[in-house]
């Protein structure tokens, strides 16, 4: 059989607004996820048992142990029953970031725990509260190691953010399968689509091996 | 109790300091007083308690039993801490120095000293700045003061660490086995800035291995092991005619491996 790619190029505009979309909605999804994450993660470092630590636990466990399809069904579907309709762009940013969020979270978690104690007890014998040596001392440093396993991340989101073409979002995934309801060029449209989600991920761990770089000749990785 | 008879009020007042992790008792019923301006090195085999005696009185470790008072104020009383607003600024009247440091490695040498009279003292941070680099020059690293820790020998991390306690204006300094990290030839360097913080009347107490900084600066040496004071008193005394056995094994351990 013989590939036929010209119905594809002939809708190059919609793959390159619906590329736009999967962008956005992936970079609104992973904001959300870090601010989530960042929360869940510093609650799960409180005391077991203590009300906080089990709220974020209990997050992460559901949030992990569901299909992120389910979960967007569940805000899309399920909540008009209850009077709630989201926008679908909406709907797939909160899906994603509280999705992202739970992932996040494990790489908070593990990024401050990472940093030496002595420098949380330095930080309180000179009479810092431990928010302030959070913010000053501990999530600075944190902060840096973080970015490795949040690249990861992102590059898990950007291809899941393929999910959200089922909630009628227009992203490429979405415009290629309009593409292929007029052209019946299946196979020739999902190698586009593959191809762009391809270079999105790879430009984006292009630009994190850039910025760890920086870091590092900043002396602030080791 | 401590040797000197002088009248003066005791800055640092501990009374049946006990501490146990799980099973191991760490402290077993410590009685000290220390008095302003003097310095005190506690000396004691390793696992003798010593550096958890000193972290009690900090409150970075918390004594179950017993009682911690610095400068008329109740750090801990039989497990329980002072609440956090107190504890934190009654932390800035006792500055720390820790074996390994602890420098902020995202900081530059002059913000470590800086951050915490920012933060803590309200200090405008050209204020702050400027007083860090006076105390800089005070430890002898006037030429340090843009670079990142990370650039620095041990010795110098050292005395940027001091500084950075120095900053909080404490009225006492613990110090925890501040040069058992170092290279030896980077130990004097430490012991210098400590001798002369001692010359200025700073109170002092120092957890340490080296007998000739004890020796000479000290006005108490208090010997510990398993967890108590075996016997305490003048430099000279305990160097040179100490009472209890176990103080005598220690020194000729310690005295005869150099």
């Amino acid at each position: 059989m013989e590939l036929e790619f010209a119905p594809v190029w002939a809708g190059w505009r919609e793959l390159l607004s619906g590329a736009q979309v999967t962008v956005g909605i992936t970079a609104c999804s992973l904001l959300l996820g870090c601010v989530l994450g960042l929360l869940a993660g510093m609650g799960r470092l409180r005391p077991p048992r203590s009300p906080v630590y089990l709220l974020c636990t209990a997050y992460l466990a559901v949030i992990r142990g569901t299909p992120l399809l389910v979960q967007l069904f569940i805000l899309f579907f399920g909540l008009p029953h209850y009077g709630i309709v989201l926008p679908a762009f909406l709907c797939g940013v909160l899906g994603m970031g509280i999705y992202s969020g739970a992932y996040v979270s494990e790489i908070v978690r593990g990024a401050i725990q990472s940093i030496d104690r002595g420098q949380m007890e330095a930080a309180r014998s000179i009479g810092m509260s431990r928010a302030q040596a959070m913010r000053a001392i501990i999530l600075p440093q944190a902060v840096v190691r973080m970015i490795p396993p949040l690249g990861n991340e992102f590059i898990a989101l950007i291809k899941n953010s393929a999910l959200v073409s089922l909630l009628t979002i227009h992203d490429v995934m979405h415009e290629g399968q309009k593409i292929i309801s007029v052209s019946y060029r299946s196979l020739e449209v999902y190698l586009v689509i593959a191809a762009i989600y391809f270079v999105l991920t790879g430009l984006t761990s292009l630009a994190l091996r850039r910025l760890e770089t920086r870091l590092r000749a900043g002396g602030l990785v080791q | 109790m401590n040797g000197d008879a002088s009248g003066a009020e005791p800055i640092i007042r501990i009374r049946g300091l006990g501490k146990r992790f799980g099973d191991h008792e760490v402290l077993r019923g410590i009685d000290f007083d220390v008095l302003p301006s003097q310095v005190v090195v506690v000396i004691g085999p390793s696992g003798s308690g010593k550096s958890t005696f000193l972290r009690c009185c900090n409150g970075l470790e918390v004594a179950e039993a017993g009682t911690v008072q610095i400068a008329g104020q109740t750090l801990v009383d039989r497990g329980r801490l002072l609440p956090e607003r107190e504890l934190n600024a009654l932390r800035t009247e006792v500055g720390m120095v820790f074996q390994s440091f602890n420098l902020f490695p995202h900081l530059k040498v002059v913000d470590n000293i800086a951050v915490g009279p920012r933060m803590l003292r309200g200090l405008l941070p050209a204020v702050a700045q400027s007083e860090a680099r006076a105390l800089l020059a005070k430890v002898g690293l006037t030429d340090k003061a843009e670079a990142m820790p990370a650039s620095l020998s041990g010795g110098q991390k050292q005395r940027v660490a001091i500084a950075r306690a120095l900053a909080m204006k404490p009225r006492v300094m613990l110090f925890d086995e501040p040069t058992s990290a170092l290279d030896p030839e980077l130990v004097g360097e430490v012991l210098q800035v400590m001798k002369l913080l001692a010359s200025e009347g700073m109170t002092m107490i120092v957890v340490t291995h080296e007998m000739g900084f004890a020796r000479e600066v000290a006005d108490v040496v208090v010997v510990m092991d398993e967890g108590r004071i075996v016997e305490h008193g003048e430099p000279e005394l305990i160097f040179t005619r100490p009472t209890q056995e176990r103080t005598r094994s220690f020194l000729q351990a310690v005295l005869t491996r150099a």
